[in-house]
């Protein structure tokens, strides 16, 4: 058994066109939501409401007022008030070479890991579909292994796997005729070490895709795929006319959040490098936390995150919308 | 091609067609191929555990011997007892337990009040709470750090569970209104009226309907709820002092010392991650039925 079955006995097909599946968009009354008083949703609402503006509201407007201000240590321990500076944070690294060679390097980051994730995590859940079922369970339970392992710990593994003296795939690779591996570092070079990394990201982050792709695969009605074979389509073809059409708001879904997280990295960085990321380590994130707790300069580390903020906003909008879709707002 | 399982999903009638298929296939051939594919997957992603558990287990001068070896010959727990005189574990793990525990608690308690407001309501401003909740969800915490400390600075909450607890609560709230709604979706409304019919209160149809169906959901959403809190990593190194240091933040004193000793650390990692990975084990299966609940509507 697997995830995918499970999620195909709990939604069985009958009820993939159900009268009240469209919400109060209807035209039944009885159909819709509750029309009660509008007082009893918003009491319910108000404890979320008042914790989310609380522990994170609050930060947020502090982390924009913070990017223009010059905060640092004397601020810090409170001996100095801090100053306005207007946009003076946001022109220094804008106007900063390094700044734009770590937003480079972060987007192709992120974007490697994303594509390599959803390609992989679509190719594999494809692959459950035609497998037996011990082989399908037994690939499940690493999957649930590692999506379920402390980033924290995949970060240990992997830099034991990797280790320049006794890591094990540098002896692996030497098994290979004509190659020679023993003794290499793999984060003598930062293209190399980054690329470690985004293995590790991938690892770490093609379970979820597969998971849930597999229970999008589930609902990809069989008669349209056969139907598709007898026009005379092959495996490609019905792939790609019948079931990505189908899984298109589960991809874009999937793609979206990817994103929001590649671009968020920072635990395996900071601890693959014991710490201190070298400067061609440096993504965003360790970016902005170097300039605040290292230099202690929190206007710029602030800054720094505002624009990683904004530049993540634009892929937020796609992700909203295909969320409001699903969550069948009228 | 396509390999139908569980019989009762496909009626006996689509099966029809697919005796009369025009192009004769050779089923068992191709799945054995597939089957060897997947069983190269399962070696490849699950090489990294397995690694883990192999060093945890064995003299800690085989983990540096040139030749690998792929099997404990000698299996010993020396490697568990030098990691638990490394460091003290029991103090970050008492930790990490309580800050778990209690956001979970506040989470799943705040957080379904709210997944019944935005799933059972109809009202105005419904729309932007759902938008608001899923933004909230995209902000990076590595974004927030820098305000969240120098606010719990002031505040007097730096090195205090408190404060690890409040932070906390920022990504573990949205997601457990989502995953609850996504459960609370899938619960049908007619059974709700049924009982009313049948004389109920709306609170009374809720207590005795949709509770009983929403509960396996609920324990799936504070396991994965908890496992998230458990594995959080830069709050807790950045927000908590040397010495209550939490779970995660003790396995990574063995990575960041220089000179790293392999075979504890990976000890370390077992203690921390297999309990972990089983009770994910066992929720999985409900929960990923939680967050694609509604993804895909024919």
């Amino acid at each position: 058994m697997s995830a995918a079955d499970t999620t195909t006995a709990k939604v069985p097909p009958v009820r993939q066109s159900p009268p009240s599946g469209s919400g109060a968009s209807g035209p039944a009354p009885q159909g819709g939501k509750r029309k009660g008083g509008a007082g009893i949703p918003w009491l319910l609402l108000a404890p979320c409401l008042i914790v989310l503006i609380l522990v994170l509201g609050y930060p947020l407007v502090r982390l924009v007022t913070l990017s223009f201000q010059h905060f640092g240590q004397p601020q810090l321990w409170g001996f100095q008030e801090a100053e306005s500076a207007g946009f003076d944070n946001f022109t220094a690294i804008l106007g900063d070479g390094e700044f734009w060679a770590v937003v480079l390097r972060t987007v192709i980051f992120a974007a490697g890991a994303v594509i390599v994730t959803m390609v992989l995590g679509m190719l594999i859940a494809l692959l459950l579909q035609r497998v037996s079922g011990w082989v399908k369970a037994l690939i499940n339970i690493v999957l649930v292994a590692s999506w379920g392992m402390p980033i924290i710990v995949s970060t240990a593994i992997f830099k034991w796997l990797f280790d320049a003296d006794y890591g094990v795939l540098n002896w692996m690779l030497s098994r290979l005729p004509g190659v020679d591996m023993i003794g290499h570092n793999w984060f003598a070079s930062g293209p190399q070490g980054l690329a470690v990394i985004m293995l590790l990201v991938v690892w770490g982050a093609v379970p979820f895709v597969v998971i849930t792709l597999s229970a999008g695969l589930t609902q990809v009605p069989k008669e349209l795929e056969e139907a598709a074979r007898l026009d005379g389509a092959g495996a490609i073809g019905v792939f790609r006319y019948v079931t990505l059409p189908i899984l298109k708001p589960i991809i874009v879904m999937l793609t979206t959040l990817s994103v929001i997280w590649d671009m968020g990295v920072f635990p395996q960085v900071y601890v693959m490098r014991n710490g201190h990321p070298e400067a061609e380590f440096q993504l965003l994130t360790t970016y902005s936390f170097d300039k605040a707790f290292v230099v202690n300069d929190y206007g710029t580390g602030s800054a720094i995150a505002v624009v990683t903020v904004l530049l993540l906003l634009g892929v937020v909008a796609v992700y909203m919308r295909q969320m409001l879709k699903i969550g069948d707002v009228e | 091609m396509s390999v139908t399982k569980a019989p009762a999903e496909v009626p006996a009638v689509a099966k029809a067609p697919a005796a009369s298929r025009p192009h004769p296939r050779k089923p068992r051939k191709t799945k054995a191929g597939w089957n060897l594919l997947g069983l190269l997957l399962f070696v490849t992603l699950g090489f990294p555990v397995y690694w883990m558990l192999n060093t945890a287990f064995k003299p800690a001068k085989d983990a540096i011997d040139p030749d690998p070896h792929f099997f404990p010959s000698t299996f010993t727990l020396e490697n568990f007892r030098r990691a638990l005189d490394i460091a003290d574990f029991w103090g970050p793990v008492g930790r990490s337990l309580v800050v778990s525990a209690v956001v979970v608690v506040i989470g799943i308690a705040v957080g379904l009040l709210a997944a019944l407001a935005i799933s059972r309501f109809a009202f105005r401003g419904r729309k932007i709470v759902i938008v608001g909740i899923l933004a909230v969800q995209m902000v990076p915490l590595v974004a927030m750090i820098i305000p969240v400390f120098l606010l719990l600075n002031d505040l007097g909450q730096y090195d205090k569970l408190t404060g690890l607890i409040i932070t906390y609560l920022t990504f573990i709230l949205p997601f457990t209104v989502w995953t609850l709604r996504g459960f609370i979706v899938n619960i049908p409304k007619e059974l709700e009226e049924a009982a009313q019919v049948d004389g109920c209160t709306p609170t009374g149809a809720f207590l005795r309907v949709v509770f009983p169906l929403l509960a396996p959901g609920m324990v799936a959403t504070s396991v994965y709820g908890f496992i998230q809190a458990w594995n959080e990593y830069l709050y807790a190194l950045m927000l908590m002092s040397q010495q209550n240091q939490t779970a995660t933040v003790w396995l990574s004193n063995f990575i960041t010392k220089n000179g790293t000793e392999y075979a504890p650390m990976m000890a370390g990692s077992t203690m921390m991650a297999v309990p972990i990975v089983i009770l994910f084990l066992i929720v999985q299966r409900k929960m990923a039925a939680g967050l694609t609940a509604g993804a895909v509507k024919g």
